[in-house]
C-alpha cells in the first residue's frame, strides 16, 4: 500500500506523510515534484537550503538544528537572511519539516 | 500564513460551550504504527487475529494491576461536571470529547465483560461488546485526549481521564494497534538516545555553535558541556531544546544560569532526552526503560545532582515517578532534591541574590504565562504548595517589568492544555490541535487586547512547538511563544571569566578548567 510519486517517468516510494522512503533514491527532481505538490516553485534560494540539508545529513545523520541552519545561511547569504523568518518565507510549512521532505531527509520527530 | 482544510474556530471573548455535534471528530485518527516501530517496544507488529480476546484479557490485567482504573470506571455518576471542561470538546463540539463521553467508550466494554450486571443485562446498564467499530472509536478518541487532567480537577469523584486514556492506549498497543508518532519516537530513544534521533556528533556540533553564539553576543565564554565525567550536575532536557526555536533560547538560558552558579555541569549523549513518551502510551515497561537511561548516565558521568530542563510531562515523570522507576538515587548528593527542576535551580539562585538581571532588556515585551498541564496538575516545585505556579512567575517577575495574567479560569491548576500534549503533537492530528487550542487562544487574545500582551511564556517543549504551529491559524505570530529561560537569558548579567579579558586570540577548543567550585 506504499504511496509513490513520479519523477521523470520513474516511481519513488514515499511514506504516508510524503517523505521519501529511501534517502539514497533522491534525485533533484524529487524536490521539484514535492514542491509542486505544495504549490511551490523552487528557486536558487530554495536549492541553497536543500543542498545544505543534504550535506549536513551526510555528515551527521540528522537534519541540522534550526539554529545551525540559520547560522550557516547567515554566513553564506548575509546576516539579514540568517533567521527563521527567512526560512519560513521559503518553506512556509517550516524549514525543518518541509525542506527536509524536499531534500529526501526523514521527518524530524519529537516535540518539534 | 497557515492554510487549512478545516474551519478554524473564531476567537471569542469567553470560550463558549458549543452545541454538541455528534461525530464531528470521528474521522480524526493518527497514523497507525508500522511493525518496525512496534516491535522494539515489545508490541505485536500489526493487529493480531484474536485481538478481541487479547484486548479483554489485557483490560483484565490492567484492572488487577491498577486499582485506580477500576475505581474510575465504576465511580462515574454522570453528574456532568466534566462535560464543558475539555479543550477538545470546547474546540470540536464532539460529545465524545466530553471527558465522560471519552471514558464511556472504555466503561461500556468494561461493564460488558467485568461486571455481573453487564454480563447478564448489558442493555440495561449501557454495556457493549468490544466490536471492531468500538475498537476504531477507541483508537480515534483516545488519541483526542492530551492527558492534561483538567477534567479531573472538576470531577467531584476525582476520576482521572488521563489514566483511562493511558490504559486504553496500552490495550491498543498490546494487540498491535499502536500510534506511529509516539512509538517511532520511543524507538529512537532506544536507538539513538533522544526523540529527535540526534546522534552524539550532531549534539556536540550544535552545542559548540551555541558556545560561539553566546560568546559573540556577550563576550563571555559560557560553556555547554556534554559527556563530561565528574561534573556536579547532569542536565537532562528535551531534545527539542537542541533543535527547535524557541526551545534553544531556553537552553542557552540554562547554560548562562549554570555559568553564573559556578557549579560544574554536563549534558549526556546517552540521556539526551528528558521526554518520556512511555507515559503517553501508558506503558510502564517502556517508561521505565527510558527513565533508566538517566540513571545509567548519572552513574557513568559520576554526577551528584540531576536537573531537568523545561519539559512538561518529563517533569511529571521525573517528579512523581523517577524514584520508583529508576531509583534508588542514594549515590547522589542528599542535600538536593532528586530530581530538581531548572526553574527551582534558577529561583534558588535568585533568592540567594546570586544572579543579576537587567530587566530593561525584556522591555520590548509584555508577557503572560501559560501553565503547562503536566507541571500544573501532576507535579510540584520547591518546598511550598503551589510552587509549580509561583516559581516560574517569580522568575518572570525577576527578569521582566511587564507581566499580566490570563483569565484565572485558564491558569494555574485550571490551565488549558496547549492542544498538543499527550502524544498528539503530530501533523496528522493538526485539525484536532488547532481546534483544541481555542480556549487558550481566547484567553491569550483577551490579554493581548486588554493589556497589550505581546508574548506568552511556557516551560514545556510540546507547548512551545504546538503554539509555534497553531498561533498563525488564529492570526497571531509564531514568534509570540517564548521559553521561560529565554527571558532569563536576555536579562542576565554575566560575569566574565579570567580568559574573557580583551585578548584577541581565540583559544577556542581548549577546554578551560572551570574556575569556580560550589
Amino acid at each position: 500500500m506504499a504511496n509513490t510519486i513520479e519523477v521523470d517517468g520513474k516511481q519513488f516510494t514515499v511514506d504516508e506523510e510524503g517523505y521519501l522512503a529511501d534517502l539514497n533514491d533522491w534525485v533533484p527532481g524529487v524536490a521539484t515534484v514535492m514542491a509542486g505538490q505544495d504549490n511551490l516553485e523552487l528557486t536558487s534560494e530554495h536549492w541553497d537550503i536543500i543542498n545544505f540539508l543534504r550535506e549536513y545529513y551526510a555528515e551527521y545523520q540528522i537534519a541540522p538544528a534550526v539554529r545551525v541552519l540559520t547560522k550557516a545561511v547567515g554566513k553564506q547569504l548575509g546576516k539579514d537572511k540568517g533567521n527563521s523568518k527567512y526560512l519560513y518565507s521559503l518553506f512556509p510549512y517550516g524549514p525543518a519539516k518541509q525542506a527536509c521532505r524536499f531534500a529526501g531527509l526523514p521527518k524530524p520527530t519529537g516535540c518539534v | 500564513m497557515a492554510k487549512s482544510a478545516f474551519r478554524v474556530p473564531p476567537l471569542s471573548q469567553y470560550t463558549e460551550v458549543p452545541a454538541i455535534m455528534p461525530g464531528a471528530m470521528a474521522q480524526s485518527a493518527p497514523f497507525v504504527s508500522k511493525a518496525e516501530f512496534q516491535e522494539p517496544l515489545g508490541f505485536p507488529g500489526e493487529l493480531v487475529d484474536d485481538w478481541q480476546a487479547r484486548a479483554i484479557a489485557k483490560m483484565g490485567e490492567l484492572l488487577g494491576k491498577y486499582r485506580s482504573l477500576r475505581v474510575y470506571l465504576d465511580a462515574c455518576v454522570k453528574c456532568g461536571a466534566c462535560t464543558d471542561k475539555c479543550h477538545y470538546f470546547l474546540g470540536t463540539s464532539d460529545p465524545r470529547n466530553m471527558p465522560v463521553g471519552r471514558q464511556d467508550l472504555l466503561r461500556k466494554v468494561y461493564r460488558r465483560y467485568f461486571t455481573w450486571s453487564g454480563r447478564l443485562f448489558p442493555r440495561l446498564v449501557g454495556a457493549e461488546d468490544l466490536t471492531r467499530e468500538m475498537l476504531d472509536d477507541w483508537y480515534s478518541y483516545f488519541h483526542q485526549c492530551s492527558q492534561c487532567r483538567r477534567c479531573s480537577v472538576f470531577c467531584p469523584l476525582g476520576i482521572d481521564t488521563a489514566e483511562i486514556s493511558m490504559a486504553a492506549r496500552e490495550i491498543l498497543d498490546s494487540i498491535g494497534l499502536g500510534q506511529k508518532y509516539c512509538n517511532e519516537i520511543i524507538g529512537k530513544v532506544y536507538k539513538v538516545g533522544n526523540n529527535l534521533g540526534l546522534p552524539g556528533p550532531a549534539l556536540r556540533h550544535t552545542l559548540e555553535g551555541l558556545e560561539e553564539d553566546v560568546y559573540d553576543d556577550t563576550g563571555v565564554r559560557v560553556r555547554y558541556p556534554i559527556d563530561q565525567e565528574g561534573a556536579e550536575i547532569l542536565l537532562v532536557t528535551p531534545s527539542a531544546d537542541f533543535f527547535a526555536e524557541p526551545h534553544v533560547d531556553g537552553l542557552i538560558g540554562y547554560g548562562k544560569v549554570l555559568h553564573e552558579s559556578g557549579i560544574s555541569w554536563t549534558l549526556s549523549s546517552h540521556a539526551s532526552e528528558a521526554a518520556n513518551f512511555g507515559m503517553f502510551i501508558g506503558s510502564y515497561d517502556n517508561m521505565r526503560q527510558i527513565a533508566l537511561r538517566i540513571r545509567e548516565a548519572a552513574i557513568q558521568l559520576k554526577v551528584k545532582r540531576i536537573v531537568f530542563g523545561e519539559c512538561g510531562h518529563a517533569w511529571r515523570v521525573a517528579y512523581s515517578f523517577l524514584n520508583t522507576l529508576a531509583g534508588p538515587w542514594d549515590f547522589l548528593d542528599p542535600r538536593y532534591p532528586v530530581p530538581q527542576h531548572i526553574c527551582e535551580f534558577t529561583y534558588d539562585l535568585i533568592q540567594q541574590g546570586r544572579l543579576t538581571f537587567d530587566k530593561s532588556l525584556n522591555d520590548d515585551k509584555v508577557l503572560t504565562y501559560h501553565d503547562s498541564c503536566n507541571v500544573a496538575r501532576a507535579s510540584r516545585m520547591g518546598d511550598m504548595p503551589g510552587g509549580q505556579f509561583e516559581i516560574p512567575r517569580a522568575i518572570i517577575r525577576a527578569t521582566c517589568n511587564h507581566f499580566h495574567e490570563m483569565d484565572e479560569d485558564t491558569i494555574r491548576d485550571r490551565t488549558f492544555c496547549c492542544g498538543g500534549g499527550g502524544g498528539l503533537l503530530t501533523d496528522d492530528l493538526i485539525e484536532l490541535r488547532v481546534k483544541g487550542a481555542k480556549p487558550r487562544m481566547d484567553a491569550l487574545n483577551n490579554v493581548m487586547q486588554e493589556k497589550g500582551v505581546t508574548h506568552m511564556v511556557a516551560i514545556c517543549a510540546i507547548c512551545k512547538s504546538q503554539f509555534t504551529k497553531v498561533l498563525p491559524y488564529y492570526g497571531m505570530e509564531m514568534e509570540q511563544i517564548l521559553s521561560l529561560h529565554q527571558l532569563v537569558s536576555n536579562a542576565i548579567v554575566l560575569t566574565p571569566g579570567p580568559d574573557d579579558e580583551a585578548d584577541e586570540d581565540d583559544d577556542d577548543d581548549q577546554p578551560d578548567d572551570d574556575p569556580d567550585q560550589e
